[in-house]
């Protein structure tokens, strides 16, 4: 689960972790009194807060450019949320289709602190899930404020890593170690160790998947900020969080997937035309493959668990139909344990019951197939069987082509 | 012979008062598993009867134990006590946990799996179909069934299947079957970024296993356990491999049903881990369809 900006900040705070002061607006009535909390001698920044990276370099539909920008004075405050709020942001991540944007976040503008160099004093950290040593890792960069992958390809010397042992949790000298890796001393040093070990202990006790600070960032007089927050959540783990569940927002999420979440279903929409409904995550997955692989496109994921009742299959073809781009619908169901012959009563239930029209291939395997096959066969729908996943999606490329 | 389970094998199922626990205890007696206890704290002394045989059912795993010598355990526990049923297994000292539960926090397996280091007792899964040993009998009737494969796709023979999916699992299973070849074991690790056993773990005993001639390695985006499995495959392993990777067509960064299955970036998609089965090897089946023809392409050769 992924929560905004404004939200991560307010999350760090309470775990004592320095971020540049803020507030939210979620229409222009709201801006005035949001400003006026806010000390704008350095100037503002104005953020859209949206669940996608890259918003600074975004464009918003209606040709407005940058959907995070640094604004003097008030009145460019005011000028630039108003010509984000209640738009379109479109940024690498959104797709095309880009999302609106709901609320406002103000921040005061922090006065950036400069290396050597001439370069603004930026820094990256973050912590999530290692697989390859089941430990949270912690992941900290001197390059700051662009992408960490970029980073790991160009200059991996400058990614430095700590793992925790989770049978201790972070250790002070680990936290030292990030703070000496990032060339910190005195004061700044000080504030890293306990940026870093207020941050972990956000991250382990709200069950995060991941935290990210990009940037970390050192202002002119001396202070370690965390500028950016990403942070997402273990879904499996919200159930002891419901402070977390309540900061979801239903409007960054796709409709079809809520729908589908309700019925027990797995669903993630794609752009093809082809919808497919398998039982298993894997399965799921290598037949939305195996339909590409026939020159078809998946138009979506869709995992209706072990069971494939008739409700679930009603649901799911329900959910399938909302999407206008879709041209036919591939069944492929491996019944192991469940009857093969229910679960095409199910389906042909469901096909009733939502006047399904679209050209329909079922592939069915498993137990008592063979009724199965023959309870599809005689129930006078326009449905064509396949024999196996490649029969199957093979026929289904076929009739979506002839349409 | 077979790996970490056979047709003698005790079983212990923790949560077989639960519908699910219960329900797949009762396909596991009907296989001819020796289910021989179930663990529900609380309900220790009451009896679970299906087809004529009585499970005694437990409060603890260490008394199950001790009373009826089982060494590996089923876990059908929900999952916010999921890791407690595992660690419960662990203090017993048993051979193996195979956790089926689906959607144990992250958390709670970094801690569990970390308490386990150094313990005798091995973890396969969570969020996995479990684990059979086919049996010799009609339908593979009499084999060792530990979680929620349907036993009747299987057949006792020579060929190891390891795989992160259950369906996906079931599907090269059935297509073995159909052809005539049978199975030695099928492990399914699970769908869960952190898990007990991977597939570098069961390639290796596979490898060992004199009744296993060639092997089904089926993988899927997210994370680099494959990878890892594959670069051991070409320095060490002496039978032939067929791979399988799902999720040629998932869009980067979304979780694709398991937790486990998401692109993180450039190393874990699709493209990649096929790319290096070929370098390593492997013969990697083209669709789904194609996983028993995969193999069967490279162990005829040999």
């Amino acid at each position: 689960m992924n929560i905004h900006e404004y939200q991560a900040k307010a999350l760090f705070e309470q775990f004592g972790v320095a971020v540049p002061k803020g507030a939210t607006a979620q229409n222009a009535s709201e801006f005035e009194a949001a400003l006026a909390k806010l000390n704008g001698a350095d100037g503002y920044m104005v953020k859209s807060q949206i669940h996608a990276g890259g918003r600074g370099k975004g464009t918003f539909t209606n040709g407005f450019k940058g959907g995070v920008k640094f604004s003097a004075n008030k009145e460019k405050a005011l000028e630039n949320a108003k010509a984000m709020l209640g738009n379109t942001l479109v940024t690498a991540q959104t797709g095309a289709e880009g999302r609106k944007v709901q609320t406002i976040y103000f921040t005061e503008a922090a006065n950036l602190g400069k290396r050597a160099d001439g370069r603004d004093d930026e820094y990256y950290l973050a912590i999530l899930l290692d697989r390859a040593t089941s430990r949270p890792v912690i992941v900290a960069s001197t390059e700051g404020g662009m992408e960490i992958e970029h980073v790991a390809h160009a200059t991996p010397e400058r990614i430095f890593k700590v793992h925790v042992d989770p049978a201790v949790g972070l250790q002070a000298f680990q936290a030292r170690q990030i703070a000496f890796a990032l060339g910190f001393s005195g004061d700044l040093f000080k504030q890293c160790v306990t940026l870093v070990t207020k941050l972990y202990h956000f991250y382990w006790e709200k069950d995060c998947a991941m935290v990210e600070v990009n940037p970390l960032l050192v202002t002119k007089e001396g202070k370690l900020l965390a500028l950016d927050a990403k942070v997402s959540f273990d879904d499996n783990a919200t159930y002891r969080h419901p402070d977390v569940v309540a900061l979801r927002d239903l409007n960054e999420e796709d409709s079809k997937e809520i729908e589908a979440s309700k019925f027990g279903l797995s669903y993630i929409a794609l752009d093809g035309s082809i919808a497919c409904l398998v039982n298993g995550a894997g399965l799921a997955m290598s037949t939305m493959d195996i339909i590409q692989h026939f020159g078809g496109k998946p138009a979506n994921f869709l995992d209706v668990g072990g069971g494939a009742s008739k409700d679930q299959v009603t649901a799911a073809f329900k959910i399938i139909l909302g999407d206008p781009n879709v041209k036919g619908i591939l069944v492929n169901i491996f019944g192991g344990i469940m009857d093969c012959d229910v679960i095409a009563q199910g389906i042909v239930a469901a096909a009733r019951e939502t006047g399904l029209t679209l050209p329909l291939v079922v592939r069915l395997e498993g137990n008592n197939v063979a009724a199965g096959k023959a309870t599809l066969a005689a129930s006078g729908l326009k449905l064509v069987s396949g024999d196996s996943m490649a029969d199957a999606a093979q026929k289904i490329v076929a009739l979506v082509a002839k349409q | 012979m077979s790996i970490f389970v056979n047709e003698k094998t005790r079983v212990v199922v923790q949560g077989i008062t639960g519908d699910f626990g219960g329900r797949h205890a009762k396909l596991s007696l009907d296989y001819g598993t020796q289910v021989v206890a179930g663990v529900t704290p609380g309900k220790g002394g009451q009896v679970f009867e299906h087809g004529g045989k009585k499970v005694p059912i437990f409060n603890t795993v260490a008394d199950a134990k001790r009373e009826t010598g089982a060494t590996v355990s089923a876990i059908f526990v929900p999952p916010p006590f999921a890791a407690d049923a595992i660690l419960e297994c662990v203090d017993a000292d048993l051979d193996l946990a195979v956790a089926i539960t689906e959607g144990i926090p992250v958390k709670d397996m970094i801690r569990a799996k970390r308490a386990m280091e150094g313990r005798r007792t091995r973890l396969i899964g969570p969020n996995c179909p479990g684990i059979v040993t086919p049996g010799t009998g009609d339908k593979s009737h009499g084999g060792c069934r530990i979680g929620i494969a349907p036993g009747y796709i299987h057949k006792r023979g020579s060929v190891g299947v390891v795989s992160r999916s259950g369906t996906l699992t079931y599907e090269a299973v059935w297509q073995l079957t159909s052809k005539g070849h049978g199975q030695s074991t099928c492990v399914g690790i699970g769908g869960d970024p952190v898990n007990g056993t991977s597939h570098l773990d069961v390639i290796k005993l596979f490898n060992e296993d004199p009744e296993t001639e060639a092997i089904i390695l089926i993988g899927e985006i997210g994370g680099s356990a494959e990878v890892e499995a594959a670069r051991w495959i070409k320095a060490n392993c002496k039978k032939p491999v067929a791979g399988f990777i799902a999720g040629a067509t998932a869009p980067a960064g979304r979780r694709m049903g398991h937790a486990g299955a998401v692109i993180g970036g450039a190393d874990d998609t699709a493209d990649a881990k096929i790319r290096i089965f070929r370098e390593c090897g492997i013969e990697v089946a083209q669709t789904p369809s194609d996983m028993a023809d995969a193999l069967l392409r490279v162990w005829k050769k040999r």
